[in-house]
């Protein structure tokens, strides 16, 4: 579960990012996050996962509680969220199974447990037969599945998509959206950060709006349509 | 640390060092050099230490018993000089032999050759246990009773104590500098490493991998480049240092210089490399991958 209670964040240069944010995600839930520029929505993404700390207020997050949390929890809590983002972060130089290979290493999996859920998760990406080839073999959204793929590898209790289809194309882009629905009738807790109306319009989803780092409306259905 | 992982962080080290190969190649090769230097400056200091020592083992205080007294009285005197702080060895010279001896020095002068016996005292030659303590010594001997007079060489021995402590301060704050010298130069082909990397890192930080699982990879780095330099180094420190001693022994104007044979000392030269090595490395690799964990 995700939890902000009046949340303020003051970057050093004196910016006001967050002005007493609260909101909360169930888990299991399917959540877009929407605003325009400047709302708060990446500051929100950053303390999800514990890149920066509130300056006031509280956050939780997979029972994680961020406000005093230490430097060595931090690792354990990123590996409850799978994060993914708008330029797909894939490492170049190595094929699609390495780049998973690396993430689960990263976090000290061993080889018998790498050889089984790396088939899985691109299996449930689609991308079952696309292992052996390099990042700039794939088309956009095939790197985005590939990263989808690489989040869901610590099995996390919530997937953050940062933009994620930013760089696709429509079609890509309701491909990628309809995997994260599926993604998320597992049981996975989806927030989806985008600015696509038309995207978001297509689902029939929560929507939370972010204005001047507060939420502006909440509820499900048309972006924007409920203001607080 | 499991075994997998150890291996992985072996496997990853080498690919960093392999991956920026030249900026691997200038490191090593400016850390041999600070370690060649380090190496040749500690060599200079053992050597110059040994001929001190012997310098030393042969800078003798003399003791000489009051006139008129025979041998036997000043032969009893040896237990309580030998009891005296600081003195190694005690040797005997009756006044027979010191009489020899001062005419054998002056075997061309006449003058000298008709002197008695009883012109001359019996004398002890004192072996220093540390020629530091030389004139507190002298002052005890000259306190025990039927010593006539002491000679010691005592500004002879303070340039000997002041020879030594330059050296040996030459020597620390050289060490120290190319120390420092060479945990720069590690530092930045790590930073290089970890610049380029810096994707990889985030990535790592982003799957939730710990600050420890990130920095060891960069650690075997710095191990690596820092063993292989140490390797190197010692292999030329070996070749140089027998080529300076087969020049020192060919050479008729210095060859009154005895060089300690590197065979004697090369197991403590080889820990010294691979442990002032693997420190540069990994205290390079240490202070270049600091920045990068506060994500």
């Amino acid at each position: 579960m995700i939890r902000l209670t009046d949340v303020v964040k003051e970057y050093p240069n004196g910016t006001h990012a967050l002005n007493g944010l609260s909101m909360e995600i169930q888990d299991g839930e399917f959540v877009f996050m929407v605003g325009p520029s400047g709302s708060g929505k990446s500051t929100v993404i950053k303390l999800l996962i514990g890149e920066i700390e509130p300056t006031e207020g509280r956050v939780m997050v997979n029972g994680f509680s961020l406000r005093n949390i230490r430097e060595w929890q931090v690792p354990h809590l990123r590996r409850t969220v799978g994060v993914i983002f708008q330029d797909f972060r894939l490492i170049e130089h190595k094929t699609v199974y390495d780049n998973m290979v690396f993430a689960m290493r990263a976090v000290g999996a061993g080889p018998k447990e790498i050889k089984k859920r790396i088939p899985y998760c691109l299996n449930l990406v689609g991308l079952e037969n696309k292992g052996r080839r390099l990042p700039s073999e794939l088309s956009g959204g095939e790197q985005q599945r590939v990263a989808i793929a690489r989040a869901l590898l610590n099995n996390p209790s919530t997937i953050i998509a940062d933009e994620p289809t930013g760089n696709l194309d429509p079609a890509r882009s309701l491909e990628i959206m309809r995997l994260l629905e599926r993604i998320n009738s597992l049981g996975t807790t989806v927030l989806v950060v985008t600015h696509e109306k038309d995207l978001v319009n297509r689902f029939d989803k929560r929507v939370v709006m972010l204005e001047r780092g507060r939420v502006v409306s909440d509820g499900h259905g048309y972006y924007g349509r409920r203001a607080l | 640390m499991n075994r997998h992982n150890f291996f992985y962080f072996i496997k990853e080290g080498a690919f960093n060092m392999f991956s920026h190969g030249f900026m691997s190649f200038a490191a090593v090769g400016i850390t041999v050099a600070c370690l060649l230097i380090m190496g040749t400056f500690t060599l200079v200091a053992v050597n110059a230490n040994a001929m001190l020592a012997e310098l030393e083992s042969q800078n003798q205080i003399l003791a000489f018993a009051d006139l008129g007294m025979s041998e036997e009285e000043a032969r009893a005197m040896e237990k309580d000089i030998r009891a005296i702080d600081n003195v190694a060895g005690v040797t005997f010279i009756s006044d027979v032999e010191a009489a020899a001896a001062f005419r054998g020095r002056y075997e061309d002068n006449e003058l000298f050759q008709g002197l008695p016996d009883d012109n001359f005292r019996h004398r002890y030659a004192i072996d220093l246990v540390d020629i530091g303590y030389m004139s507190q010594t002298k002052a005890a001997l000259e306190e025990l009773p039927n010593i006539y007079d002491v000679s010691a060489y005592e500004d002879e021995a303070a340039g000997f104590i002041t020879i030594r402590n330059v050296a040996g301060v030459v020597c620390v704050v050289l060490i120290a500098v190319l120390f420092l010298v060479s945990v720069f130069i590690i530092a930045n082909t790590i930073k290089l490493t970890t610049f380029d990397r810096r994707d990889e890192i985030a990535i790592m930080k982003m799957v939730g991998a710990t600050n420890g699982f990130i920095r060891w990879p960069f650690v075997y780095e710095g191990f690596l480049l820092g063993l292989f330099s140490a390797v190197i180094g010692f292999f030329l420190q070996w070749g140089l240092y027998e080529a300076v001693s087969r020049s020192v022994a060919n050479n008729d104007t210095i060859n009154l210089i005895t060089v300690v044979p590197f065979e004697s000392m090369w197991t403590y030269v080889a820990i010294i490399f691979a442990a002032a090595g693997m420190l540069i490395g990994v205290g390079g690799s240490l202070s270049a991958i600091r920045k990068f964990l506060q994500v």
